[in-house]
């Protein structure tokens, strides 16, 4: 299952769903939703967290948030 | 229409919701408080038509009605509540053209909240310079909606937003019952027989969201409890749900109102690709958030000095001349050295709060302040901390109470709590007078670091990372003993760069200079004041007699010596004197006598208060000549009467400085704590633990340097 978390950066993928229901309400409210184009923008220093470009702006989170968007 | 309408100011987190904010209210804001939270309310005046004025109260930044943080409880508390006396008659939801469909999420919840709405389309310009056109006579269609378009930055479109709003306050407003969303319509008519008529959304938002809610008692939450286990409800499934459903609807919407026109040159990299790239550098984001915050030390501790020289020199000339030209008597002492000394002592910070704050506010307004927030993330992070917690502990280095202010919000409450808990060890500004007069006691002024950095200005610098480290190191303790399973979470948007608005700015540092003026300066001032009439009175007549009993037992001094040895004399047989000494054989072990016993007692609610009880106990009595006017002068010439060395050595200079980098003294910190933790405990625990910290600290530097 190929989430979020492991794109390179430049990469991209299409949401298809979430992991983890508490999570999956917030992500939605900031815009990502299923059908939607994300593109890994920055990885921080350390390798977490990340940033990705989502319905036209750039949103971070951790890497295990990034691991519950499921992408195809 | 009534002739005061409420208006509520309500968006996303950077949809220019503030600008907006300023641009309609100008200078006619005032800051109040929300009843029950110390948050910052902003309300202005906003001239709506003939005879009109409308009250505008800007809300924090929101992205949806189920609130993740504290300070979006704030708003869903008023929003939630009909009765609640900032209840909106009309909301403007101010929504970023660039980013439409999440903006418009929020607005088709505050729309179905049955509160008459105006859409302010913002940003237009950043939409359009990326190959967005919206057609806003289609979208106000389509959503049923007043729709103005305007820059809030620049003030521009604000008429068309008068007559949107002036229209929709004049026809009736209907509140939407078909929600696009399923749900039991047996379960909203229990609610309302229960809890009052309203409509659908709030009656579903109050069951989902009734523990957070400040209207409904004890026995409320329980009957919503209740409610919830019969109908089988899942709040975080239908929140879930209903977002999807309302994105659905307005995905259709949008896409037929807007238009993407291919933008030349793509991929585009904006500046904010291209400024990203250094900021965020596995390197360079470092390098350059140290070296801002250099700067800001700079600004600090050196540009503010400037201004206030100027300020100390101004209240010690006004202190002279008053002496001279009013008649000699108690009145006027208590006037120079009480009050005028205490201003004098308050007003000297505000360079300084200025140039913090301002530096604060532009790293915020700029949008740099979540670029750090992203690099420091994963380091905070091993200490129980986040990458949110940076901001209250940079601004911890102003003053606590506002940085404590700012972890509303982080969304965990485990690394909210920390962050609270260690943000006073940061040292303050009003750590920093003290700072100054101790270091100057006790580090040479000529000497030099290599032959570059004042050896002043290291022991400064080096104070400051104490409480750095001091704030980390019991982050991490903290995160050890509170061990808690809850997950924190770090979702947040990283802002394109915008230029800072000068105006927004420009009242922010107003709204928090006067806010230390006034609440610090109250305490300040009538601390100074107790203190004189505790150090000019004593219990029966010891105080009368000190002048003979000096006389009689040193006849061979000279004039000026004799003054001083009644001065001292006087002020160990007054009450503030009694009160030193009670101390005294708790805080010897430290170095310290009973005079500076007194300074810990009045330092004690804030510490600010340390330099100007020094100058007071110095400076009562004794004649002042010129040589002997600074505080410095004053405590340096102090004779430790056991040992006939000077009192302020080595040892004695660190063991305060220690004392004072570590210790609770301040009663507005604890109030805060307290407001913000809805609890006794940990201002309590705050209190014990940096005291003891403290005592011991300064216990061990003293007896290491002695």
């Amino acid at each position: 299952m190929k989430t979020v978390a492991d794109l390179k950066i430049g990469e991209r993928g299409v949401i298809v769903g979430f992991s983890d229901e508490l999570l999956s309400l917030k992500l939605l409210e900031m815009g990502c939703l299923p059908g939607t184009q994300v593109t890994m923008t920055h990885i921080a220093p350390f390798g977490d967290p990340i940033a990705v470009k989502v319905s036209g702006y750039v949103l971070s989170m951790r890497k295990d948030e990034a691991s519950t968007i499921i992408i195809a | 229409m009534k002739n005061s309408p409420k208006i509520a100011l309500i968006g996303n987190p950077n949809a220019g919701k503030s600008s907006l904010f300023n641009s309609l209210t100008g200078l006619r804001q005032k800051t109040g408080n929300f009843p029950g939270v110390t948050m910052d309310k902003l309300i202005g005046k906003w001239n709506l038509d003939k005879g009109v004025q409308a009250e505008i109260l800007d809300l924090p930044g929101i992205y949806s009605i189920y609130p993740k943080s504290v300070d979006e409880q704030v708003v869903i508390n008023i929003l939630a509540n009909p009765q609640h006396p900032d209840y909106p008659d009309i909301a403007i939801v101010v929504a970023d053209a660039s980013n439409l469909k999440r903006n418009l999420l929020l607005f088709s919840q505050v729309r179905d909240l049955g509160i008459p709405t105006v859409l302010a389309l913002n940003m237009i310009d950043v939409a359009e310079n990326s190959g967005i056109v919206i057609n806003s006579v289609k979208l106000a269609r389509e959503l049923n909606v007043e729709i103005a378009e305007v820059n809030a930055k620049k003030g521009i479109g604000l008429n068309g937003l008068r007559l949107a709003v002036n229209k929709t306050l004049e026809t009736r407003f209907n509140s939407n019952d078909s929600l696009p969303v399923e749900y039991s319509k047996e379960l909203v008519e229990e609610i309302r027989e229960n809890y009052g008529e309203t409509d659908d959304y709030h009656a579903l938002l109050w069951l989902s969201e009734h523990d957070n809610l400040k209207q409904f008692s004890t026995e409320q939450r329980v009957g919503f409890d209740k409610l919830q286990e019969k109908y089988g409800w899942n709040s975080k499934k239908f929140q879930a749900q209903e977002t999807v459903s309302r994105y659905a609807v307005l995905n259709e919407i949008v896409d037929a109102c807007l238009h993407q026109v291919p933008v030349e040159d793509q991929p585009i990299t904006t500046w904010t690709d291209r400024l990203d790239k250094v900021f965020l550098h596995r390197f360079w984001g470092y390098f350059i958030f140290l070296g801002i915050l250099f700067l800001m030390f700079q600004a600090v501790f050196t540009w503010a000095a400037y201004p206030q020289d100027l300020i100390d020199n101004g209240v010690a000339n006004l202190t002279e001349y008053l002496k001279n030209t009013l008649p000699e008597s108690q009145l006027v002492n208590l006037l120079t050295d009480g009050l005028i000394a205490g201003i004098g002592g308050v007003v000297v910070f505000v360079p300084q709060i200025v140039f913090l704050f301002l530096f604060i506010s532009l790293l915020e307004e700029t949008g740099y302040m979540s670029r750090v927030m992203f690099i420091m993330d994963k380091l905070m992070r091993r200490f129980g901390l986040n990458g949110k917690s940076v901001v209250p502990l940079i601004s911890g280095v102003a003053c606590a109470v506002p940085a404590i202010m700012s972890t509303r919000s982080i969304g965990s409450w485990k690394d909210r709590l920390i962050t609270i808990m260690v943000t006073p060890l940061m040292s303050c500004s009003a750590r920093l007078p003290i700072y100054t007069v101790l270091i100057a006691l006790v580090v040479p002024e000529k000497s030099t670091l290599f032959g570059i950095f004042s050896l002043q200005g290291v022991a400064l610098f080096g104070l400051y990372l104490l409480g750095f480290f001091m704030a980390i190191f019991t982050a991490w303790l903290l995160k050890i003993i509170l061990n808690t399973k809850e997950r924190s979470y770090f979702i947040m948007e990283l802002p394109s760069y915008k230029g800072p608005r000068f105006k927004h700015i420009l009242m922010t540092l107003l709204n928090a200079t006067k806010a230390f003026v006034f609440e610090a300066g109250k305490i300040i001032v009538a601390i100074s004041i107790v203190l004189w009439v505790l150090a000019s009175y004593g219990p029966g007549d010891a105080m009368q007699q000190a002048e003979a009993k000096i006389k009689a037992t040193y006849p061979q001094l000279s004039e000026a010596e004799l003054q001083n040895k009644i001065a001292s004399e006087k002020l160990e047989q007054s009450y503030a004197g009694y009160f030193g000494k009670t101390i005294e054989p708790i805080i010897k072990p430290l170095g310290y006598d009973w005079k500076i016993g007194i300074a810990l007692i009045t330092s004690f609610a804030a510490r600010e208060v340390f330099v100007g009880t020094m100058s007071t106990i110095y400076s009562l009595g004794g004649e002042v000549d010129d040589e002997n006017t600074t505080i410095v002068n004053r405590m340096r010439a102090e004779i430790n009467p056991d040992t006939g060395k000077p009192m302020y050595d080595t040892a004695l200079g660190f063991s305060l400085l220690i004392f004072y980098a570590f210790a609770m003294q301040c009663m507005s910190t604890l109030a805060t704590t307290y407001r913000e933790t809805k609890s006794w405990r940990y201002p309590t625990i705050q209190f014990v633990y940096m005291s003891g910290l403290a005592y011991v600290a300064a216990f061990i530097v003293y007896q290491i340097l002695k």
